[in-house]
């Protein structure tokens, strides 16, 4: 590998696991509260993505695009907790079992709605085109640098409203003890909700944010649910440290076995993945039970 | 007291979180193995349904079994042919699939719905592309459908492992959809499977010669998805450019369904005139827009579904980056032919809300369909006899497609046209594949000796290399 190759492709690797990280971490925020594993999240995904497309290609804006498919999923996670889950919560079976046939009902609706065309979108000219990176003198593409810096502020922010407000403080409480926080007066249901749907709302928007990087189509939705698993597996359910690590990690990988033996690309992520399950079955980051 | 049942367990939850993920790990795994080991072997008839079918809750959504409402009869009634439908009508290629059904409607409709009195009726089946349940659902048209005839697959895969199925039911009759592995019908073909389209070596029949002497094109490198269809295609083209002179500097195959190209990008050598692409749908778009992202300099040459029709009406900012380039494939938009120019007029009033002008996929599902329906009614739709009568007279169909002329050969495969052709911009700025030059009658080994052509073998992923291609022919 020469030296502008290495970069790009570590770079490519980081940029890739923005995007992991900015759809893993609803996912994981979801499980980490309310311990539902959200089988339906790859279908906001791609909800968030069409939506966006179909806002900015009638306004002419990527960026109020990108803010109705944050709200409107977050709307349809909100609905989907309150509808659905709220009745069978605690009951994993069946959330699972809910979860899945909600995104194969989605699926064929979106199918129904959108077709099955690949819509790309266009972001706005100040974060496309290229860049000459200055001091490992390179070009790479502004949008994908973008994505980079999204995702490290999304984290901070995250980061920092669970470890600095009184939402965060109830937040980690519910993930440690949820009966106890129930205990101390707290609306435990309405907690659950919010949650609910600021996850949503994250993958939404990654659908537009991710949905930029690369293509928005039928699909996608299982994709981007398998890409969260397995970050969010490696990372270890319910840590926000742990989905940074895990996203980088599986970016990196998949990136550097693309382009070193591109063939048996698939298997390199999965590899990783069986390999973390067998060292650590609870995650890199995760607690034992 | 607590909310709700405190009895759920962290370690309970991850192992069944982990086993989520290993099902979804297996599934996608068993589905990249897939284009690996090219020939399926044939499970009995009472084998269980394939892991891939079942075993992962977030494989692609798996349409609801077209299960027969009250008012449908299974099977054929009196008077009635029933006709199985394969396609994939989910997933990335859900587009393609919806193309599919539009061309055995057409040719259907053309009928007008009968054969000697007979009634056609339609059984869709989907499938994602995978060889599995490909396999699966033409087992279930036949054995709980009980369709008469089954038209499909779509993709490569698919109709390998058809092939090898047609081969345990002799007493009913496929024709292929689209699916274009060469070796289908080319090395071990079944009695009971026709294909009435051309196949993925064909449809590549003189781009590389177009590539070579008007581009100026010499060294190129090739990327394609890792199966057995883009096997065929990068084949092709192989044949003719490099018999001419041309070379091949370095191949790349990804997993189906790689959607991120910036690092093979990266990958590409730098001293080479022409890339050569045969991804197929989204993954075509993603790869132009990494493409064009990375300022990729070298240009870039199209397979027959890499600038197929459906990826040109991708909804976006696509258009600058596919203007200009050259593709092959067995139709091209604006051919002067009035038999293309009234099917395309069809077409269009049938489906109003379909794509500017018919894909391949539904150019290969109509013709497929048409041959099926013509050996019928040569045999006035009689099935009687473990369909003999209507297998011996579908080795004999030819017509006049829309297209040209199609007939088959003696391995019931097409010898039909096909057509170089390069992305064009249209007068209301639709993008369509211009018509550069017609290719007259091509059969399955481009013209070539048969026995010098069998003795490259079957075509992998590094078979046939251009140095093996200029020995076996010379240059």
């Amino acid at each position: 590998m020469s030296w502008p190759q290495f970069v790009t492709v570590t770079l490519n690797g980081l940029t890739l696991a923005a995007l992991y990280f900015i759809v893993a971490i609803g996912f994981t925020l979801i499980f980490g509260v309310l311990r539902v594993v959200n089988l339906a999240h790859g279908s906001l995904y791609l909800f968030g993505g069409y939506l966006g497309w179909s806002v900015a290609d009638r306004t002419g804006s990527w960026v109020l695009g990108a803010f109705a498919a944050l709200l409107v999923t977050a709307l349809a996670g909100l609905v989907l907790q309150l509808g659905l889950l709220q009745r069978i919560h605690g009951q994993e079976l069946r959330e699972a079992l809910v979860t899945i046939g909600v995104s194969i009902v989605a699926a064929d609706l979106m199918l129904a709605r959108w077709g099955g065309f690949t819509y790309d979108f266009s972001p706005p000219k100040v974060i496309t085109g290229g860049l000459r990176i200055p001091l490992l003198d390179v070009g790479y593409p502004r949008y994908r640098l973008f994505v980079l810096a999204f995702a490290i502020v999304l984290g901070l922010v995250v980061w920092f409203v669970l470890a600095r407000t009184r939402l965060g403080i109830i937040v980690r409480a519910a993930i440690d003890d949820r009966d106890m926080v129930a205990a101390v007066g707290i609306d435990v249901q309405r907690l659950f909700a919010l949650m609910f749907a600021i996850g949503a709302g994250l993958a939404g928007l990654a659908g537009v944010i991710g949905g930029s990087v690369l293509s928005i189509s039928s699909g996608e939705d299982a994709r981007y649910l398998l890409a969260s698993l397995i970050v969010v597996i490696v990372g270890g359910m319910g840590s926000l440290p742990g989905t940074a690590v895990a996203a980088v990690l599986v970016a990196l990988v998949e990136q550097y076995s693309l382009a070193l033996f591109p063939t048996y690309a698939a298997i390199v992520s999965f590899l990783l993945m069986v390999v973390v399950l067998a060292l650590r079955p609870q995650g890199l980051f995760g607690r034992p039970a | 007291m607590n909310v709700q049942e405190p009895r759920f367990s962290r370690r309970a939850l991850l192992r069944r979180a982990g086993l989520f993920g290993l099902a979804a790990s297996a599934s996608a795994l068993l589905a990249a193995c897939a284009g690996q080991q090219a020939t399926p072997t044939p499970a009995p008839p009472a084998a269980s349904p394939t892991p891939a079918a079942v075993a992962s809750p977030t494989a692609p959504p798996a349409t609801p079994a077209a299960a027969p409402s009250p008012t449908i009869t299974v099977g054929p009634a009196a008077g009635e042919i029933v006709i199985g439908i394969l396609a994939t009508l989910e997933g990335a290629f859900a587009l393609y699939g919806e193309e599919a059904v539009r061309g055995v409607e057409l040719a259907v409709a053309e009928f007008g719905g009968a054969i000697a009195g007979k009634k056609i009726r339609l059984v869709k089946e989907s499938t994602d592309a995978t060889p599995q349940v490909a396999r699966e659902k033409a087992r279930k048209l036949i054995e709980q459908d009980k369709v008469d005839c089954i038209v499909g697959p779509l993709s490569g895969d698919e109709g390998l492992a058809l092939r090898d199925y047609a081969k345990t039911v002799p007493d009913k009759t496929i024709v292929n959809g689209t699916s274009a592995a060469q070796d289908t019908t080319l090395r071990d073909p079944a009695p009971n499977f026709f294909r009435f389209s051309t196949d993925g070596v064909q449809w590549m029949a003189g781009l590389g010669t177009y590539c070579y002497e008007v581009k100026g094109y010499r060294r190129v490198a090739t990327l394609g998805e890792d199966y057995s269809y883009p096997y065929s295609q990068v084949a092709g083209f192989l044949l003719e450019f490099c018999r001419l002179g041309g070379d091949v500097v370095a191949q790349f195959w990804v997993p189906i369904g790689t959607k991120d190209y910036s690092s093979v990008i990266t990958s590409m050598p730098s001293d080479i005139d022409a890339i050569y692409v045969i991804l197929g749908g989204s993954d075509a778009v993603n790869f132009l827009k990494a493409y064009a992202e990375f300022g990729g300099k070298a240009a870039l040459i199209g397979g027959s579904s890499t600038v197929d029709q459906n990826v040109l009406e991708t909804k976006g900012p696509l258009r600058e980056r596919v203007i200009g380039i050259p593709g092959a494939g067995p139709v091209a938009a604006d051919n002067p032919d009035p038999a293309w120019q009234s099917w395309v007029e069809t077409y269009r009033k049938q489906f109003p809300q379909g794509l500017s002008t018919p894909s391949l996929f539904c150019w290969g599902y109509y013709v497929n369909a048409k041959g099926l329906l013509l050996g019928l009614r040569a045999v006035n739709a009689d099935l009687s006899d473990g369909q003999k009568k209507l297998q011996a007279a579908l080795a004999k169909v030819e017509f006049d497609g829309p297209t040209g002329h199609i007939k088959l050969d003696k391995n019931r495969q097409a010898i039909a046209n096909n057509f170089v052709t390069e992305v064009a911009e249209g007068p209301n700025g639709t993008l369509y594949n211009k018509l550069v030059k017609v290719v007259e009658g091509v059969n399955q080994t481009l013209g070539l000796p048969e026995d010098k052509y069998l003795s490259l073998g079957s075509f992998t992923r590094d078979n046939p290399t251009c140095q093996k291609i200029k020995q076996t022919f010379g240059s």
